[in-house]
């Protein structure tokens, strides 16, 4: 893109490509404009009025994040009245905000907390602003994430994040006015709602009403590829200790730009289960049952493994990697061409499911490969 | 229907000449000899019984069987509601007011049919004690210039005959197949009519943008949801007078290009809605609506919306995602005018019902004639809606740059109950409170700004001494944060606290620096909000504030409201001096406050009063014992 | 039963541009209110997200998502009925009725609500009980009104 448009922003020269906002030109000068409803890759509505600034001969404030770059626009970002405007503005969000920012697990990483810090407020008018804080209940039934609205800012970046984003337009502004709430269809719990838990929103949240439930902050972070499925979403693992405790789209990677879903935003927890596998298991059977089933006792070649297989009930047996391929290897030697047929997963790597299939066809000598693309 | 509607159902208007045809038929059959009997049929009459006359006229016209050509009929608003049921007989242009039907027959037998007049049926002027016989004299409508209302009170609105009686649809004839498009738009630019709906947006240079923006199609949309309460003359035109805003619509229409029409009306309002339904399928049913009108290739049909109960959808843009099927969230700034981009993006005139009742005559008289009432920079005539405390309420229009003291005064009648005036409020709930000291302000879009108030769409809320500012301001804020439609902060947030803080003042829970702090929030509203609702809405505490500054002093400071409205900061107590122990009081108390009996003088236990105002009420004139106080020491 | 009704009011909007606040205005007039069930049935029919169709459901003040009563009473508090007293007259309402505004009485047979304006300034303090405009009421009026329309099941008014 070239910088073809000029303009000035406090009275310093800017150069923006056309069609960019004074927003964007203004964070590639290194001018700092607060914003709050604004979140890259989303339509700006410009309805939180935090980033207001003046533009030379037009008559009212303008967003920044939504106002196009002009040429020979001069562009104030910061004075007397922007600056009073700003902060009435800030205090009505505080005094509508259950800011108890101690107990605040977003506390830290709040952008209303940031706002706060650089804008600044008048204390004797949020005093008078601070009345009794609104109190409606937590939606907690989603299982890896919580609704607090209480503490919702009405931005509309979850609703724009669900609709533009995602597409799945689980939550819309309801109601008007005071009584303004991001709601289901209904006002259901997100849980009762077409939600599909991918988290988008909650990762965009930009204060605490749309809150994962157990929050950790990471000490460092593990770039990877999502190992849930074969789209290969690039992603990062937050680590704190031995510990994932959380994950976050990568946005440099192509695929998945950043975005993820339930499976891979949430869908860790498995990685420290105490149930999960480590070690191959094999179901083992009662010899009669074998017979039963036609599995001929003698010509196992895994021999070795029968007696302590030997089980009622078909549970499973922990052995060994060698053990486990021994099994398979020679259970396998019992078919041949379309008597086989093999299934593989979207776990595994592309390298591997291009062996298995080379395998399939070339060593088994049949077509009969499918692939589970979904979970 | 009546004889006329069904005969000229039959025919449709192909021509210039067959306009003026229909227009002589319908003059014939009524014959020039008649005597027309109109009867105020709105709901403002209604109420007071307007069906129950016109009934009894026909009733007894028939039981008359005279053979006088009387012809009665059912108009709309005849604007003077404080008198209304209003009976006006015309060509002689007799004024009856507050006529039941109990009248009826006296005023057949004498008026109708003798010439006489019936006396005590006429408006006395109060001042002068002198009885008016005719419309003219009265000087309710001496000051009036009726241009947008020139039909309503005069025209059966469900008739479109009426309608063509008195020129109308000439104008779009004229248009359609002498004029270009062009020239329609310099008619309107040189008449420099300016949009009602409030703004004062200069109606040709609308058109003109419409038509030169490019689009396949173009729409013309009548804002008819007059949301401000207090306002009511966009619904005494759409009721009164349905034909001339369609008229507007269609010359718009042809000088823009587009073809098709949108009347979005508040569903508050059924009766416009009747009236205006009717009105375009009889325009249909005569060829002056759909395909080929009057002979010319311009097409054009009109719909009706009904709207839904958003004040904020009287901005334009909320109007048009209102219309589009979507909630009414006005877009923010920077943003493509309506008339460019509107609806379904397509570039779209939006003006307000009284905008285009003005157009047809504009055409017919000429832009000159319209320029020539009003002042400098505000052209033509506006309508308002006179309400309040004030002896006249009704419908008056009057040329722009009348000052609000003949408005109030001369044509209102000064104050009810001769109190004393204290300030009027004009533009609703976006407008500002205006005190006695400017009584003398013309009345146009620049005046009214500077003095910190709107045009707004003309209501005009006379208050006086009884009314309390600071509750005024609270009532105005309590509607602005019920309307917000809640998408930005500052409207959100910045109406409720303002209300917030100013139901504090007037429960005596004020704090020192509440003044400042409203002014500061209702100027950050002012500035950031992102539409006109959010920008004008502060306009009520800024100039209540600006003007009136000692009232929130007093109910902050010394819990004080001196207009005895605040009732957080009144108390009620018997003068021991003057009770006479009548137990009248004490019987009226519904919550057994006051304490007394035959011979001992009453006393009102402050603790379990309500202030209801009962005893007050009920103790006779001649003692009036019991006085309502502010400001001292309430509580015992 | 509701299904039919429902369609065949969808019918009539079929083809057409942007008809969600039209439909639900229709919707509501059919069933006195608006079914959650409708809603899902209406976001299908235009084939809006559903969440869609509740906002702007939720976002005017004519429509109801729970059953209303038989009867509306409506009082203005336009600023000319304010300033001549129609706090009173709410007030008066809602004892009258045992309800607040914006409630249903439990019977099903009165809703109260408070209106912007009805546009009857000039006859202010204005209350309206269905279609029918009362005007310059005063509380007693309203008592009388209520309890007139109790027994009658409903009031002669505008023809």
């Amino acid at each position: 893109m070239i910088n073809n448009i000029s303009l000035t922003i406090n009275g310093l020269d800017v150069k923006a490509p056309e069609g960019a906002t004074i927003l964007e030109a203004a964070q590639t000068a290194g001018i700092y404009i607060p914003t709050l409803c604004y979140c890259p890759g989303l339509t700006s509505e410009a309805t939180c009025r935090i980033c207001l600034v003046k533009i030379e001969k037009k008559k009212k404030l303008h967003p920044a994040c939504r106002t196009p770059v002009e040429e020979g626009m001069a562009v104030t970002t910061d004075d007397a009245e922007i600056e009073r405007v700003r902060r009435v503005t800030l205090e009505l969000i505080l005094s509508d905000h259950d800011f108890n920012c101690l107990l605040c697990p977003k506390s830290g990483t709040c952008r209303l907390q940031e706002l706060v810090n650089r804008i600044g407020f008048d204390e004797r008018r949020l005093n008078r602003l601070n009345r009794v804080a609104k109190d409606l209940p937590v939606d907690t039934s989603n299982p890896f994430f919580d609704f607090n609205p209480n503490k919702c800012i009405h931005c509309g970046i979850c609703v724009r994040t669900c609709r533009e984003i995602v597409g799945v337009n689980a939550i819309d502004m309801g109601y008007r006015g005071y009584e303004l709430k991001v709601s289901t269809f209904g006002d259901k719990p997100l849980k009762e709602s077409v939600c599909v838990s991918c988290g988008e929103c909650v990762e965009r949240c930009p204060v605490a009403a749309l809150i994962p439930k157990k929050m950790e902050y990471p000490t460092r972070e593990v770039k990877t590829t999502c190992a849930y499925c074969g789209v290969g979403c690039g992603l990062y693992m937050g680590v704190r200790g031995k510990n994932i405790v959380k994950a976050r789209g990568d946005c440099e990677n192509p695929v998945n730009q950043g975005e993820l879903c339930v499976r891979g935003r949430f869908g860790y927890k498995f990685i420290h289960s105490p149930d999960r596998l480590s070690s191959p298991l094999v179901r083992a059977y009662d010899p009669l049952e074998r017979i039963a089933h036609g599995i001929d006792e003698t010509s196992r070649p895994g021999k070795p493994l029968a007696a302590p297989l030997v089980k009622r009930e078909g549970k499973f047996v922990e052995v060994n990697w060698d053990q486990a391929i021994k099994y398979v290897a020679s259970t396998l030697l019992h078919y041949k061409g379309d008597q086989f047929a093999a299934i593989s997963s979207a776990k595994c790597t592309n390298e591997e499911n291009y062996l298995f299939q080379k395998f399939v066809r070339t060593v088994m000598g049949t077509n009969n490969i499918d692939h589970c693309a979904r979970l | 229907m009546t004889a006329t509607d069904a005969k000229v159902a039959l025919r449709r208007i192909k021509s210039f000449e067959d306009l003026e045809r229909f227009k002589e038929t319908i003059i014939a059959q009524e014959g020039p000899d008649a005597t027309y009997v109109t009867i105020c049929g709105v709901p403002g009459c209604g109420v007071s019984g307007s069906h129950k006359i016109y009934e009894a006229f026909v009733a007894e016209m028939k039981a008359q069987e005279e053979e006088k050509n009387i012809i009665v009929k059912r108009t709309g608003c005849q604007g003077f509601c404080e008198k209304g049921p209003i009976v006006t007989i015309r060509p002689q242009d007799i004024f009856y007011h507050s006529v039941t039907a109990g009248d009826v027959p006296e005023i057949v037998e004498k008026t109708l049919l003798n010439n006489e007049i019936v006396d005590r049926l006429l408006y006395e002027d109060p001042q002068t004690g002198k009885r008016h016989a005719h419309v003219k004299e009265v000087p309710f409508y001496e000051k009036q210039v009726k241009v947008v209302l020139r039909n309503c009170g005069k025209i059966d609105p469900a008739n479109i005959g009426d309608y063509i009686k008195v020129d109308g649809y000439r104008a779009a004839a004229t248009v359609l197949t002498q004029w270009r498009p062009e020239e329609v738009i310099d008619c309107i630019k040189e008449s420099g009519l300016r949009g009602r709906g409030g703004a004062g947006f200069p109606t040709g240079l609308k058109w003109e943008s419409s038509r030169n923006a490019p689009g396949e199609e173009k729409y013309i949309i009548c804002n008819g949801d007059e949301g401000d309460p207090g306002a009511f003359m966009d619904r005494s035109v759409m009721e009164g007078d349905p034909h001339s805003v369609l008229e507007g619509m269609i010359i718009a229409g042809y000088a823009v290009g587009a073809r098709k029409g949108i009347i979005y009306v508040r569903a508050e309002y059924p009766l416009a809605v009747r009236h205006l339904s009717t009105a375009i399928a009889q325009a249909t049913d005569l060829g002056l609506l759909g395909r080929n009108i009057m002979g010319s290739d311009f097409d054009f049909e009109i719909e009706i919306v009904k709207g839904a109960g958003a004040f904020v959808c009287g901005e334009s843009t909320a109007l048009v995602m209102s219309i589009e099927g979507k909630r009414g969230f006005p877009k923010p700034l920077p943003r493509p005018n309506t008339s460019i981009v509107g609806l379904w993006g397509m570039p779209t005139v939006l003006n307000n019902v009284e905008t285009f009742a003005c157009v047809p005559a504009i055409i017919l008289q000429g832009a000159a004639w319209f320029s020539g009432i009003g002042t400098e920079k505000s052209k033509g005539t506006k309508v308002f809606a006179l309400s309040g405390n004030v002896k006249n309420t009704g419908l008056v229009e009057v040329p722009m740059g009348t000052t609000l003291r003949e408005i109030i005064f001369d044509i209102g009648g000064g104050i009810r109950g001769d109190r004393k005036f204290k300030a009027v409020q004009t533009g609703g709930p976006s407008g500002g409170c205006i005190p006695e000291s400017l009584l003398d302000l013309p009345v146009d879009y620049e005046s009214l700004a500077k003095v910190g108030s709107i045009m707004g769409s003309g209501g005009m809320l006379v208050m006086d001494e009884s009314t309390c500012m600071v509750n005024m301001a609270r009532y105005f804020l309590d509607f602005a944060q019920n309307e917000s439609c809640g998408q930005c902060t500052l409207c959100k947030l910045g109406t409720k606290q303002m209300f917030e803080i100013l139901q504090d003042i007037t429960r005596g829970e004020g704090r020192p620096d509440d003044i400042e702090i409203l002014l500061e929030l209702a100027e950050a509203v002012k500035a950031g909000s992102i539409c006109g609702l959010g920008q004008t809405v502060p306009n009520p505490v800024i100039s209540t504030i600006r003007y009136f500054r000692e009232e929130y002093e007093e109910h902050i400071h010394e819990k004080r409201c001196r207009a005895l409205v605040c009732r957080s900061l009144i108390s009620y107590r018997i003068n021991e001096y003057k009770c006479k122990a009548c137990m009248l009081c004490l019987k009226a108390c519904p919550v057994d406050a006051i304490i007394g009996a035959k011979w001992q003088v009453h006393e009102i236990d402050q603790s379990k009063c309500i202030k209801c105002g009962a005893c007050m009420e009920v103790c006779p004139p001649k003692f009036s014992a019991v006085e309502c106080v502010s400001g001292l020491t309430t509580g015992d | 039963m509701p299904e039919t009704r429902l369609k065949k009011i969808l019918s009539v909007f079929e083809g057409k541009r942007g008809g969600l606040v039209s439909i639900l205005q229709r919707v509501q007039e059919e069933f006195g209110y608006l079914p959650e069930d409708a809603l899902a049935e209406i976001a299908d029919f235009l084939r809006l997200p559903a969440s869609e169709v509740f906002s702007v459901a939720t976002f005017y003040a004519h429509f109801y998502l729970t059953r209303r009563g038989d009867h509306l009473v409506r009082v203005c508090q336009g600023t000319a009925c304010y300033v001549r007293g129609a706090r009173d007259i709410l007030e008066t309402a809602q004892h009258r009725l045992g309800i607040k505004t914006g409630q249903t009485t439990k019977d099903y047979k009165y809703s109260l609500e408070r209106v912007a304006c009805v546009g009857s300034c000039a006859m202010a303090p204005v209350a309206m009980i269905d279609d029918d405009v009362h005007a310059k009421m005063t509380p007693l009026k309203m008592n009388e009104l209520l309890a007139k329309n109790k027994e009658k099941g409903s009031e002669g008014g505008l023809p």
